[in-house]
């Protein structure tokens, strides 16, 4: 019996003076498997994206790093093909499967061309369910990791970056990197891996977005096909809710560069809070905007002293984080980090003025299109849309949550968010007349 | 050189290109409609209506290997401050009028090319037109200006190359491979020359390179030529064309001699083995090698199945990566890259022998006539990817007339890859792999060096959806 379900709505993305649509459709298959869909028959392309929740947070302590090696090995061999067999078939029908992990949430991403649908969508299924973890891929897998932290660790920015999670978040699994450490990485066997797959592959922590060549009713069956075979729940703890730890502070990772590389960030905000969009509007003109930001004006075009500064907010699931970043010559490298304190400091007490505004609104309404720009990235932001529970008119409602930011909401999530004086910032390099308050 | 482009801002997109060997294009494939304007100016439209946005794009047929000797990184200044203003736009306001209008716009240099773009929503297209075509002809700097971005440029040399010790190895076997030809200067300059460069030699290298007669204009999306037509002769037509100084990439001597550079710094934790060949290009050498070259790079390095990646990181364990790809798209000689980082604790000396053999077995045998066939059928299929992303097509037709190629070639690209033998293959390999113009790359941790030995991810900041 087929059996479906859509709902179909019309969402129309306003960019400035044009109206347009895009038809997001939520497809839930015969069993119940439940898909964002995007029709695209303009070239003969599919595109997936998959997210469980979950990802490397869920690593178990001294684990680190288990979901992301996970992750590298699900395409290296599954069923009845070795990691050769695996990765010539991809090779050879142009398929692209791969998965990844992240703080919060583990994902899988697939592209194939129309007339290799059904393999494509079945070494998915053979990937999620049963990859073999042989000897060969498993030590080469974990030789590539330890390659890439060593390489990581010539970086300044990824090393700011380690250290600055690990001191944020101190006590709470974000402190870890999703990459691992060298001690940790050594230590995960393939018994973990299943033991994660079984924990945290399950159909109540799915989220499917695809877009391209397909119909809603051949994504229903392959839906089927490629997840029905899951679990319809995962035995994973919850991860506890965190603050980013309060206080001002620099850390100095020493390092014979010719430029100071630095992060700093405080306590931010989650997606869901009432505050976002005036935050995230406030941040646009603060640090987010590029060349229309603040933080450039003051600190590049004005004095040159940085190639790129800026700040964002990061949503984690369990915390929010603002956080930013510059590279500046050692010896000035104390004047950046005034003009930043500057920046937050002006923009706490006085807020933006009307003009910013409305510039930072025509902007962040304008450019959201702009991000529409190919299949695998129209499916990305479907699995974003619904990991935020934005809901699926979300795409039509999102000009009138921008437009409805008054001066006041800023006021009031400047006040609330920026503390110039409780700044965390990890500095690598070697800067002159700097205090740090650990190296 | 020609895979590195360097622009204004971090953010720049290195799109699309996921072959090792990027593939121009493929036939009825970007499908271009393509006009020249009066004045010399050529236009390139690829409709793509999925979305109502348009990539507007100008390229100039001028980069880093055009600069004068002595005023290396001139070509990436300048691109910088052709945001600096013109007589009606206040400098900075450049990228702020884009934002407002809810725009992005960027720019990039390379040893052949200056290209600046905005995306834009398809009705703004004629703003960014009237912008564009304005600073063509008509950039404003002062001195103060001139000075900050230069400042600017030097924060972007540290951040880019002086901090990371794998960057300056390649910055050297650049400068090693090419001995006589201006590829051997890094597109971003020397670190003194370009603190060196002066306002004067701004102005007088884009008084003598940026005309609408070294320029193509390439709009991508919701556009046709009908459309693009009335609005590029409006704009960029009016435009008076200059007197264009010749292209001068000198010739490279005969080889004589295979190069060896060893980096050690005490910053490197994870060492690693990289080896370029010089090698035909769409403008320069034997180009009836290069779609060879491209499945020889394909077969080489293309993928995890690849010959180098199966023999050296899965059947030997000797590396955690290994790869080779090439770019055919320059006015002048290119290269033929190889890279590998060993796996941890094997010795880079019994990696690069092991590489050794593979390429020797290649350059006398080749390739087997099956494998030749199977990569030549990935590669082609690959490009119906090509056209998914608005940008790809772009950048490939914007990268080819750039540096020699005809809109037909591009084209014509899948018909020239389903024509090469592997008798052609094994001829490509043996020329480029047995040539002594190589030069081998090592890069070492110091062993006298504290070994801080304390990796770090980078950090992958949540995908929001804002």
């Amino acid at each position: 019996m087929r059996r479906f379900i859509l709902l179909l709505a019309l969402l129309a993305v306003l960019a400035p003076g044009s109206v347009w649509a895009v038809t997001v459709e939520k497809v839930v298959s015969p069993k119940g498997i439940e898909a964002w869909l995007v029709q695209d028959h303009t070239n003969p392309i599919i595109a997936m994206e998959v997210a469980f929740k979950g990802g490397a947070s869920a690593d178990p302590a001294g684990k680190a790093g288990l979901a992301e090696m996970t992750a590298g090995l699900l395409d290296e061999g599954a069923g009845p093909l070795d990691s050769q067999a695996f990765q010539q078939k991809l090779e050879d029908l142009v398929i692209t499967l791969n998965f990844d992990a992240g703080r919060d949430s583990f994902r899988g991403h697939l592209k194939t061309l129309t007339r290799n649908r059904d393999t494509a969508f079945d070494l998915f299924r053979l990937a999620l369910t049963q990859p073999r973890f042989d000897k060969e891929p498993v030590e080469r897998v974990r030789g590539q990791i330890t390659a890439n932290l060593l390489q990581e660790a010539q970086d300044p920015n990824a090393t700011a970056s380690r250290e600055w999670f690990r001191a944020a978040f101190a006590g709470h699994p974000y402190a870890n990197s999703p990459r691992g450490t060298l001690d940790s990485v050594k230590t995960l066997q393939v018994a973990d891996m299943r033991g994660f797959i079984k924990g945290q592959l399950a159909q109540d922590r799915l989220t499917i977005g695809v877009v391209g060549d397909l119909t809603p009713e051949q994504l229903g069956a392959l839906l089927d096909a490629t997840f029905g075979a899951l679990p319809a729940r995962s035995g994973l703890a919850a991860v506890p809710e965190v603050e980013v730890r309060t206080g001002a502070a620099l850390t100095l990772i020493e390092r014979a560069n010719p430029q100071t590389v630095a992060l700093f960030g405080m306590k931010g905000i989650k997606r869901d809070d009432p505050d976002w969009y005036a935050a995230y509007v406030m941040n646009y003109v603060l640090g987010g905007g590029g060349f229309s930001s603040r933080l450039t004006e003051e600190v590049r075009e004005k004095r040159g002293l940085a190639y790129s500064v800026y700040s964002y907010l990061s949503p984690l699931q369990h915390s929010g984080v603002i956080i930013g970043g510059v590279a500046t010559e050692n010896t000035r490298f104390g004047e950046s980090l005034g003009l930043i304190r500057e920046e937050f400091r002006r923009m706490r007490d006085d807020g933006l003025s009307d003009k910013e505004l409305a510039d930072a609104k025509t902007y962040l309404n304008g450019s959201f299109p702009l991000q529409l720009d190919s299949t695998t990235s129209v499916a990305a932001l479907l699995v974003q849309l619904q990991l935020d529970r934005l809901g699926i008119d979300f795409i039509d409602r999102r000009k009138a949550l921008i437009d409805a930011v008054t001066p006041a909401d800023i006021k009031r999530a400047a006040a609330r968010l920026l503390r110039p004086d409780q700044m965390f910032i990890v500095a690598v390099g070697k800067p002159t007349g700097i205090e740090p308050t650990a190296k | 050189m020609k895979s590195v482009r360097v622009s204004r801002w971090g953010a720049m997109l290195l799109l699309g290109l996921s072959l090792a060997s990027a593939p121009p294009a493929a036939a009825k494939m970007y499908d271009p409609e393509t006009f020249n304007l009066a004045n010399g100016m050529q236009v390139v439209v690829v409709p793509n209506h999925r979305v109502p946005i348009v990539s507007h794009m100008v390229w100039y047929r001028v980069g880093a290997a055009d600069e004068v000797p002595g005023k290396s990184g001139l070509a990436h200044l300048l691109e910088h401050l052709m945001f600096k203003g013109t007589p009606t736009i206040a400098p900075g306001e450049f990228s702020k009028i884009v934002a407002r209008n809810g725009g992005r716009d960027n720019a990039f240099t390379s040893s052949d090319y200056t290209g600046y773009y905005q995306n834009v929503a398809a009705d703004r297209l004629e703003l960014v037109m009237e912008m564009e075509a304005d600073r063509m002809r008509n950039l404003v700097l002062d001195e103060q200006n001139f000075r900050t971005e230069r400042a600017v440029v030097l924060e972007e040399r540290s951040a880019r190359t002086d901090n990371n010790p794998g960057a300056l190895l390649a910055e050297q076997m650049n400068a090693a491979l090419f001995l006589n030809s201006p590829y051997h200067r890094p597109i971003i300059g020397w670190e003194k020359e370009i603190a060196a460069l002066s306002l004067d030699d701004a102005l007088a290298y884009y008084r003598r390179w940026y005309a609408p007669n070294n320029a193509i204009l390439v709009v991508a999306g919701d556009v046709t030529a009908e459309s693009v037509r009335p609005l590029a002769e409006k704009y960029y037509g009016k435009l008076l064309p200059s007197e264009l100084p010749q292209r001068l990439r000198t010739e490279e001597p005969a080889p004589r001699a295979a190069r060896r550079i060893v980096l050690t710094d005490g910053r490197v934790q994870q060492p690693s083995w990289s080896r370029l060949y010089l090698a035909p290009s769409h403008g320069a050498g034997e180009t009836g090698m290069v779609y060879p070259l491209e499945v020889l790079a394909e077969l080489l390095g293309g993928g995890t199945t690849s010959l180098l990646y199966r023999s050296l990181v899965v059947e030997q364990g000797l590396a955690a990566a290994a790869s080779a790809s090439y770019d055919s798209s320059a006015v002048g000689l290119t290269s033929f890259r190889f890279g590998a980082a060993p796996r941890p604790g094997v010795p880079l000396d019994k990696l690069e022998a092991a590489i050794e053999i593979q390429l020797a077995k290649v350059a006398k045998e080749g390739f087997p006539a099956a494998e030749v066939e199977r990569a030549k059928d990935r590669l082609q299929a690959s490009a119906a990817y090509a056209r998914d992303s608005l940008h790809t097509g772009a950048y490939a037709l914007g990268e080819a007339l750039t540096t020699g190629q005809s809109v037909a070639e591009v084209e014509a690209w899948p018909d020239r890859i389903a024509a090469v033998t592997a008798a052609q293959v094994a001829a490509a390999a043996a020329m480029v792999l047995e040539s002594k113009a190589s030069v081998t790359g090592l890069l070492y941790p110091d062993p006298k060096a504290p070994t801080a030995r304390k990796a770090a991810p980078a950090f992958t900041p949540s995908k929001g959806v804002h």
